[in-house]
């Protein structure tokens, strides 16, 4: 009797959960994608962004790693960004990710870029926010984990792109 | 209601085989950060995509996490090393359960 009880209870309450979802059908319910690493992008300050995408505060720099950024950004909300790593792409030695940081972004953390050998090439490139003048920069990382750092690249922002 | 999705990937149709390609890529989103605030004070809910997977001939071949730092109607430019002639397919995913996925044909020889 009493595992009906509790089984009937729970059907009803399932299905007033459905039936609540199908009458907001427009409610856009905030949910991380599965795998998206939340943490990283949580960090407010970049030595936490990078300790949590990279394990480390510190990198090399290392002329292999270049970022292209203008120097006077006419929008802060749309930098064109530019990340080209000069490295071998072969199945046993090759690029395996970037990490492009603004360093007092809210989010230091812009982006993550994942690659395999096939890329042929560690190449992106993408439009970023930057709330106002800071540095950017690229740290790349092999598949056997070394990391090199770009040189960091001020960017002049006049009109701050976070809108906060 | 801003215009959301109709992604668009520009790549060549033809390459020689061992050519590196760049593959060129957009989407409407409007990639709101969380941090702005509507006309009555409010904050508006963070709108953006999380995640862009590609893959090639049905096998992954890059994958990128994104946050709110990444612009308005995200533009994404990559490079792949063209070996086979297949279907590059890309998936962006927003944080709203939004899904979009555009293809493009390359023949390699």
């Amino acid at each position: 009797m009493e595992r009906r009880k509790f089984l009937k209870q729970s059907l009803v309450v399932s299905a007033m959960v459905s039936a609540g979802g199908a009458l907001l059908p427009s409610l856009a319910r905030a949910a991380n994608v599965p795998g998206w690493p939340a943490k990283e992008f949580d960090a407010k300050v970049l030595d936490q962004a990078m300790q949590d995408s990279i394990g480390k505060t510190s990198v090399p720099v290392s002329p292999a790693v270049h970022l292209t950024a203008p120097t006077i950004a006419e929008n802060g909300a749309a930098v064109p960004v530019t990340v080209d790593v000069d490295h071998p792409m072969t199945a046993d030695n090759y690029i395996d990710a970037v990490f492009l940081y603004v360093d007092h972004n809210p989010t230091p953390l812009a982006s993550a870029f994942f690659f395999s050998p096939e890329n042929g090439r560690a190449y992106f490139q993408e439009r970023i926010k930057m709330a106002k003048t800071d540095m950017v920069r690229a740290v790349a990382r092999t598949n056997k984990g070394e990391l090199m750092s770009s040189k960091p690249q001020e960017v002049k922002v006049t009109i701050g792109g976070c809108g906060g | 209601m801003a215009d959301l999705g109709n992604p668009m990937i520009r790549m060549p149709a033809h390459a020689k085989k061992g050519e590196v390609v760049e593959v060129r890529s957009l989407i409407m989103n409007p990639m709101t950060t969380g941090l702005q605030k509507n006309k009555q004070g409010k904050l508006i809910p963070a709108h953006f995509i999380q995640t862009v997977t590609v893959t090639f001939a049905g096998k992954p071949l890059c994958h990128l996490d994104w946050s709110t730092a990444i612009s308005a109607n995200p533009y994404l430019a990559f490079k792949m090393r063209a070996e086979r002639s297949g279907t590059l397919a890309m998936t962006w995913k927003d944080n709203q359960g939004g899904s979009w996925t555009a293809e493009a044909k390359i023949t390699v020889a």
